[in-house]
């Protein structure tokens, strides 16, 4: 029997905690291969700067990171809290990559712990970016892990099911479904590019208030090419996630690009809005959704029209499509510019307009995270484990699930403004140049 | 063994590591935060800020890693228990995120305030209470089945002498294993003054948790005769758990060989939590859910076994650096050096 007010409020509970949560888990994945890059950096070119870079990111690291772990803990339990129907069928098939992403955990909590708790205890520098190398991968294979799963609710496989009963079950093939690829390799590369932008953002912010020190030069530049790499990776990967849709969730493709006919010389759909199955002030690419479909412009593309109307997502799916992917295009411009420039000494990448671009970039980037979120989890509805079980029949059947929503509600409000504060009085007591010269003091100088 | 039994026992032994560790950073922060409004903090303080900075976050891994792993090797509790601990555990879900984020922000942003430092402790009481309401549940009593679904009886439970009893042997377990536990720290860390103070909390706290134990004996043996009869059958393990305490207490009683006043307190409570396991068994809902009944797979069950095994293999080195680092490193204790970034 279900208790259709507890389905709705755990559905809000859910997006509300995953939304909240991967702000801080996208930074989690992404700022520690950052750390990384600068120290290495700083250690090759001998340039203190750099390695203060990394320093002070492990700094704010540290706050993000227990807002990620304790946002991940709740999202873990609330999983059996919400959908105690679902994770009783999928602990059945899909439990291994969960219980391996608890050891990743663990194995980043130690070597973060002690990272952070040695820095200067080496004379070799080196040896102490090797501790956080286990940090960086215990990070990512987390995001590796989480996402199989997430996959896997998309295209499960690994199982069949006989009167009723989970039978013949290959928990490796279920780690292996068709979506696995496509997915882990967008979570973690979009991850990286976003992490790059944020911490560029602030840098940008920095010297449009006026500090400039050179540190806030060399943090830019290095963050834009690394996030031009990472951007213009996501986007090639995004290509291939578009092409798995084709093959395996048509139904999604249909809904994000509002293709209602299945026909051939598709054209792409960009904004616009729906009357009834009319699309109207809606730029339109001819052949352009044949071709990012097939390769090939006048392929044929399945649309809304094959499906039964119960089983098709919403299609406001498509503003979260066109969100993410015009964000994840205006960044690689963005990115690629900044680096362009840079190289060919073009006066516009420093002047204080494209500084603010590179500010916003920081949020665009964040909102794009968001938007591919809601994109891969609205466009998975009705089911929560395709074609197998519906969201609806998941749910718990307990009361008091609105109560729960209000009291975790509170809880984000306290840990997103908490961290925001910490954050900014954090760096604020300590400003770059003040630090520069504290570390000055302390060594009696080889600094530029 | 059976995977059975392998499985839930791997699980309950990191039931007892969070119990250990988690207890230690619970009374830690009450500690402090009583150390606060005495006007005692600058005893304490630089104790227990040593200890738990470094390992903060590994503890709450221990607790991931038991609720993952009871989904994993026993997925009918995600229904069972997924469906009745929705308040109960979102309570201690929320409490244990503003304590553990207010951690890191007061550690690294802003130090020393009152109120925090009183929510902190407060926190560090209430987790264990709310956690330790899974236990009584899992006595039975206290859910039935509606339309096939399960459903709790808050008005049974909160009524209940053993809910009670049991959240008072949560808390007094919590305080006297933290007090044991820094005692020995600060022994070490050569800090006599805050040694003197976290033995006289170690002896005050012993009091309340043999009384909860006798309590909580006697309100089982009304509440589950059939537990209550299998823990009389194994009454040996819980003898010498409590030979075991009375040596510990007599160590600091005499202020005398805290290391092995910590091994043992480690051992009693080893012990009394694995008696009280064998006892439960083969029930993890009385009297709806058993570890058979409730087992998954056997290809998955084996996948999981493999992962773990792999995954200690690179936690138990990793662990060890840990605790060779911060937990037995003289210079680190006694705070001579610090290298935070």
């Amino acid at each position: 029997m279900e208790n259709e007010s507890a389905v709705f409020f755990s559905r809000v509970l859910t997006e509300l905690t995953l939304s909240f949560h991967i702000i801080y888990a996208t930074i989690g994945v992404g700022v520690p291969l950052m750390i990384m890059i600068a120290q290495w950096v700083g250690i090759k070119k001998n340039d203190e700067h750099y390695i203060l870079l990394a320093r002070r990111w492990a700094r704010g690291f540290v706050i993000t990171v227990a807002v990620g772990v304790v946002t991940g803990t709740a999202i873990g339990l609330q999983l059996s809290l919400l959908w105690p129907n679902f994770m009783q069928l999928a602990g059945n098939v899909i439990a291994l990559p969960l219980f391996m992403e608890t050891f990743a955990f663990f194995f980043e909590a130690i070597f973060l712990g002690i990272y952070l708790y040695t820095w200067d205890r080496f004379e070799n520098q080196k040896k102490h970016l090797l501790l956080l190398i286990p940090v960086a991968i215990g990070a990512s294979m987390s995001a590796v892990f989480i996402t199989i799963v997430n996959a896997f609710m998309n295209a499960p496989q690994g199982f069949d099911v006989v009167d009723g009963q989970l039978v013949n079950i290959q928990p490796i093939l279920a780690m292996l479904n068709p979506a696995m690829p496509t997915k882990v390799a967008h979570v973690v590369v979009t991850a990286y590019m976003t992490a790059a932008f944020v911490l560029a953002a602030i840098a940008a912010f920095k010297m449009l208030k006026g500090s400039n020190h050179v540190y806030h030069k060399k943090a830019l530049f290095l963050l834009m090419k690394v996030g031009l790499v990472f951007a213009i990776a996501s986007a090639i990967i995004g290509d291939f996630s578009a092409k798995y849709l084709v093959e395996y969730q048509p139904e999604k493709l249909a809904a994000a690009e509002w293709h209602f006919e299945t026909e051939k010389n598709a054209p792409l759909v960009l904004f616009g809005v729906t009357d009834g199955e009319e699309v109207k002030y809606a730029i339109k690419v001819p052949y352009a959704l044949s071709f990012l479909a097939h390769s090939n412009p006048t392929a044929e593309v399945i649309g809304l029209n094959e499906f039964p109307e119960d089983e098709t997502p919403p299609l406001y799916i498509h503003y979260l499509f066109d969100t993410m992917v015009m964000i994840g295009m205006f960044m690689v411009l963005v990115s690629a510019a900044y680096v362009l420039g840079k190289i060919r000494g073009w006066s516009f990448v420093s002047t204080k307009w494209f500084r603010r671009v590179i500010v916003a970039g920081g949020p665009l980037s964040i909102i794009a995270i968001e938007a591919g979120w809601w994109l891969a989890e609205v466009g998975r509805q009705p089911w929560i484990l395709r074609k197998y079980m519906k969201v609806a029949e998941a749910a718990t059947t307990s009361d008091h699930v609105d109560i729960m929503l209000i009291l975790f509600c509170g809880l984000y409000i306290i840990l997103g403004v908490g961290s925001v504060v910490v954050l900014r009085r954090m760096f604020r007591h300590n400003p770059i140049e003040q630090e520069i010269e504290d570390r000055k003091a302390e060594k009696g100088g080889d600094f530029s | 063994m059976t995977l059975e039994i392998l499985g839930i026992s791997v699980l309950w032994m990191f039931l007892l590591g969070y119990l250990i560790i988690g207890s230690i950073d619970f009374g830690a922060g009450f500690f402090n935060a009583y150390g606060v409004l005495t006007g005692r903090q600058h005893i304490l303080t630089n104790i227990i800020q040593r200890y738990l900075s470094p390992v903060w976050e590994v503890t709450n891994v221990f607790l991931v890693f038991f609720f993952v792993g009871v989904v994993g090797f026993f997925p009918k509790t995600a229904f069972y228990y997924g469906t009745t601990l929705l308040v109960p555990a979102s309570i201690a879900i929320i409490l244990l995120a503003i304590r553990g984020s207010y951690y890191a922000f007061e550690s690294y942003g802003s130090r020393g305030h009152k109120g925090y430092s009183f929510m902190y402790g407060a926190a560090g009481l209430l987790i264990p209470a709310s956690l330790s309401v899974v236990l009584t549940i899992s006595e039975g009593g206290f859910v039935s089945m509606v339309n096939g679904n399960p459903v709790l009886d808050y008005h049974a439970l909160f009524t209940s002498p053993l809910t009670w009893s049991i959240v008072v042997l949560a808390i007094a377990a919590v305080l006297y294993i933290s007090a044991v536990f820094l005692t020995w720290y600060a022994d070490k860390a050569g800090d006599r003054k805050a040694t003197k103070l976290l033995r006289k909390y170690a002896l005050i706290w012993a009091g309340p948790l043999a009384i909860s134990v006798i309590g909580i004996m006697f309100e089982l043996s009304k509440h589950n005769v059939e537990h209550f009869n299998r823990m009389i059958d194994i009454a040996w393990m819980f003898g010498l758990s409590a030979i075991m305490f009375v040596i510990t207490v007599w160590f600091i009683w005499k202020q005398q060989h805290y290391s092995w006043a910590l091994g043992l307190l480690v051992g009693q409570f080893a012990l009394a939590f694995f008696a009280y396991g064998i006892s439960h068994y083969p029930y993890l809902l009385y009297p709806y859910l058993t570890i058979y009944d409730s087992f998954t797979n056997p290809a998955m069950a084996t996948a999981l076994v493999v992962a773990f095994v792999l995954g200690l293999l690179l936690l138990i080195p990793s662990i060890y650096l840990l605790l060779k680092l911060f937990l037995f490193n003289k210079d680190y204790i006694r705070g001579k050096k610090d290298h935070h970034a």
